[in-house]
């Protein structure tokens, strides 16, 4: 099948950008709070890291910061970030071996105070609603703890 | 053979600080996750907001439709008396429900609470005393009431219930009854929607005769017959008290338009249903005659793009006039002193114009003797944005978007501290802004559906430090974790918005035809994206929606079809969708209530064939619906089941149901009739 032309692709991705922007338009006046904006670049296939968020943030801001986005200003910074394909989803695979990295006696759990630890203390750490959300539904409550293969498979599965 | 990345990664964990990498790396997942869930979330409340939304939209094309019916059909009302006259009813001795006697005493207030959540109902006799009483109570307070702290130590603010009498019954739970040491506002929007406006109504009427200086109620938008006609109030008392509810909408009607407008708390806190504009005035407010203002329904103004923050609790508005006796059938265009003639008359083209954004322009022809209307219409309407400035509130139709200055440029004016109100709807129940100045406060937990939003009040004690309480009155959502909550107020959406797609099928059948030029049955899901848009106009990120709507398609394309099919086969299965005037009728349905309703004039629940036939053809006029007279007049005869040339109303609605319900059933008719069957068929609510 012949690839679309480049300009259908910028249209397409315009259009998608567009879509996703809105969502978080609460006043219809072509802005967003810029704390929505991490959840906007996610929900367009990215997954950057905070670091990296905060750099897109730093591209898409005013000169002087007024705690919103304009529209004008995202869509090129945008568009150019799905083009060159950035920040790829992780594959299931790795996300398996990342946990097994944590747990090197392969027990197949992590313990939650393992887990806590981790994920608040190294990384880019959780706040603390980020850990107990990801607490209440990782733990297997007989065991007290998280059972990570399953947890992946469930949470992939979710991902649609 | 692995991938180079899964090499670059099987690297890195290899390095040094794996351990830090393995938890960045899944910190970076999960907050990916946690994305997608709240683009779903935000995403459903945009679902709910849009389609609620769209459905005011039709007042628009509607409101010269609602002037004639609102010219001919209010009726004389000559019978002033008559809802005076409850002392004749009768109790009967096998009422097991709650008595009341008067001067009420707490603990019949406290009873009534507790029969309520019994399930009981208060006799027709009971309620009218009790409006009764309350009207007499009301006539003698002030435009704008005030508390003090020094009496009572703590006040408690509460913002819409819209008839959930649940979250009522939890917030005396948790808070505590009312008392003179613990006040109590409620901050307007006590009715519509919800299926308990008239318990919640007793009982709060009852609590403001026994704690007359603690507690206290605020005029809400809905707190107006015009908007009850449309949002439930009407139906729900018409319903509970067939015979009594005809007097009972009466008296509440002028209860309503006797509620306080606004409270102040220690001269510094101002506690107001919907906002203020960039021209408050307070001296005014208190001074003018509440009581004129008996609805503040005002004509809908040009709408800009979408629904923006979609309040949408209210109906498009339109404008009243004010001095209007009450029931007085003057011709309206006479009681406006307004250079462009009535809002929604000839001239309404020029004055929505007008209307429209920038404010200073709409203000520019508005005498004193007006202006005063439309303080009230500000008051109960406004919205807060977080621009700067004042505009029109086009979403609404009615009072404005006021900006950061606009609420300093008040708080300095007559030296407050901050504005509370409610109107809007919140997922957390409240919501501060403009620098903490306003604080909204939302009383209405699971507004949409179980789990989508939290409700909350405010309490203020002398410092007036706000102190916020959440809750969500519906024990199942603290067990869900967020991610099963969303799915189930997800899938509610879903379901309204398969509910629209459907009554839109053929109107969508010929927008993708458009698209499909080469007839291939086929579709780019862009195009499909564009043609929803097109027909639906409900502003919605489709593209976001896709994949919960269409089934993934691996090449982009989508057979329009086939995805139609399955959406009647999702929506009434076995139902005929060639049926067109089926579809209309399924799309208007609120409408056609109102309509009705309105057309019943004296609510006898009655209307006559030939009312309902020029009401029909009127309707469709306006609507530009295709309908041929002999088609209304099928419909019309065969809804009157009896042959007695009336129709009643309760039995139009459920013929409809019933035409829906007999034609899943297998047997389908081209022009919806309804056939004598008996009505034990139709036991099925339609979802609202």
């Amino acid at each position: 099948m012949v690839s679309p032309l480049p300009e259908l692709v910028i249209a397409e991705f315009h259009k998608k950008i567009k879509d996703a922007f809105e969502v978080f338009d609460h006043e219809a006046n072509n802005t967003v709070d810029v704390r929505e904006i991490g959840t906007i670049i996610r929900s367009l296939g990215c997954c950057p890291s905070e670091g990296e968020l905060h750099d897109l943030i730093v591209e898409v801001e005013e000169e002087e910061p007024t705690g919103y986005i304009r529209f004008e200003k995202f869509l090129p910074v945008m568009t150019k970030v799905l083009l060159e394909k950035r920040y790829r989803p992780i594959p299931e695979d790795i996300l398996l071996r990342a946990f097994e990295v944590l747990d090197p006696s392969k027990r197949g759990f992590l313990t939650k105070e393992e887990l806590i630890k981790y994920m608040t203390e190294e990384g880019e750490p959780f706040s603390q609603e980020e850990m107990e959300e990801m607490l209440s539904a990782a733990i297997d409550p007989e065991s007290n703890s998280i059972r990570y293969k399953d947890y992946i498979a469930m949470m992939v599965v979710d991902d649609g | 053979v692995q991938s180079p990345i899964s090499i670059y990664y099987h690297l890195t964990f290899h390095a040094e600080f794996a351990s830090f990498k393995a938890a960045a790396l899944i910190q970076r997942w999960y907050r990916r996750y946690m994305a997608r869930l709240e683009t779903r979330r935000c995403c459903t409340w945009r679902i709910f907001q849009s389609i609620e939304y769209a459905g005011q939209q039709d007042h628009v094309k509607l409101h010269d439709f609602f002037s004639y019916l609102v010219d001919h059909f209010t009726p004389n009302s000559n019978h002033e008396s008559e809802y005076d006259d409850y002392e004749s009813i009768e109790v009967p001795d096998n009422y097991t429900g709650p008595r009341l006697s008067f001067p009420l005493l707490p603990n019949h207030a406290t009873a009534l609470v507790e029969a309520f959540r019994l399930k009981q109902q208060l006799h027709a006799r009971y309620v009218l005393n009790l409006l009764h009483e309350t009207r007499k109570h009301l006539v003698q307070l002030p435009n704008i009431n005030r508390v003090s702290t020094c009496y009572s130590e703590e006040i408690t603010v509460c913002g819409d219930l819209h008839g959930q009498l649940d979250d009522l019954i939890f917030i005396f739970h948790k808070n505590g009854l009312p008392s003179p040491e613990r006040a109590y506002v409620f901050n307007g929007d006590f009715v519509d929607r919800g299926k308990e406006s008239v318990e919640i109504l007793m009982i709060l009427f009852a609590f403001m005769l026994v704690y007359p200086k603690e507690f206290r109620l605020n005029r809400g938008n809905h707190e107006d017959h015009m908007v009850n006609l449309r949002y439930g109030l009407t139906k729900e008392v018409m319903h509970k008290y067939k015979t009594h509810g005809k007097k009972i909408l009466k008296i509440l009607q002028d209860v309503f338009c006797w509620l306080h407008l606004a409270t102040l708390v220690d001269e510094k806190v101002l506690i107001l249903h919907g906002g203020v504009s960039d021209m408050p005035d307070l001296e005014l407010l208190a001074k003018l005659d509440r009581h004129k203002v008996l609805t503040t329904e005002v004509v809908s103004c040009e709408r800009e793009g979408r629904a923006g923050s979609c309040p949408g609790a209210g109906s498009a508005p339109w404008a009243p006039p004010p001095g209007l006796p009450r029931g007085h059938r003057a011709s309206r265009s006479s009681s406006i002193p307004c250079s462009c003639g009535p809002p929604w008359g000839p001239g309404a083209g020029r004055c929505r114009q007008q209307a429209g954004p920038p404010r200073a322009g709409r203000r520019g022809f508005r005498k004193e003797t007006i202006s005063w209307s439309f303080q009230v219409v500000d008051i109960l309407w406004s919205d807060p944005m977080a621009q700067e400035g004042c505009k029109a509130n086009t979403v609404r139709g009615g009072g404005c978007y006021f900006g950061p200055s606009v609420t300093e440029q008040l708080l300095q004016k007559y030296n407050l501290q901050f504005l509370i109100r409610s109107h809007e709807r919140k997922p957390e129940g409240y919501e501060f802004c403009h620098r903490r100045k306003v604080l909204t406060i939302f009383s209405a937990s699971n507004y949409y559906e179980v789990g989508s939003n939290r409700g909350a009040y405010v309490k203020l004690g002398p410092a007036l430090t706000p102190y916020i309480v959440q809750y969500q009155a519906n024990k199942e959502t603290h067990r869900l974790t967020m991610r099963q909550r969303i799915s189930r107020v997800e899938e509610s959406a879903l379901r309204s918005l398969w509910e629209k797609l459907f009554a839109s099928s053929l109107d969508l059948l010929g927008e993708f035809k458009k698209h499909d030029a080469d007839k291939t049955g086929l579709i780019t899901l862009s195009a499909w994206a564009e043609a929803v848009e097109s027909v639906l106009h409900l502003g919605l990120p489709w593209r976001m929606l896709k994949p919960q709507l269409v089934n993934s398609s691996t090449d982009n394309t989508l057979e329009y079809k086939s995805w139609l099919e399955d959406l009647a086969k999702e929506q009434l299965s076995r139902e005929n969708i060639q049926s067109s005037l089926l579809e209309t009728l399924y799309r208007n349905r609120p409408n056609l209530e109102a309509i009705f309703r309105i057309t019943d004039s004296d609510h006898s629940g009655f209307i006559s064939l030939d009312e309902f036939r020029q009401t029909w053809k009127l309707f469709s006029s306006h609507m530009n619906i295709d309908i041929t007279d002999d088609c209304i007049c099928d419909l019309a005869r065969s809804i009157d089941l009896n042959r007695d040339g009336h129709i009643d109303i309760n039995e139009f609605l459920e013929a409809f149901r019933i035409v829906e319900q007999s034609s899943t059933e297998g047997d389908t008719s081209d022009c919806p009739q309804a056939t004598n069957t008996d009505n034990s068929g139709c036991s099925k609510p339609s979802k609202r």
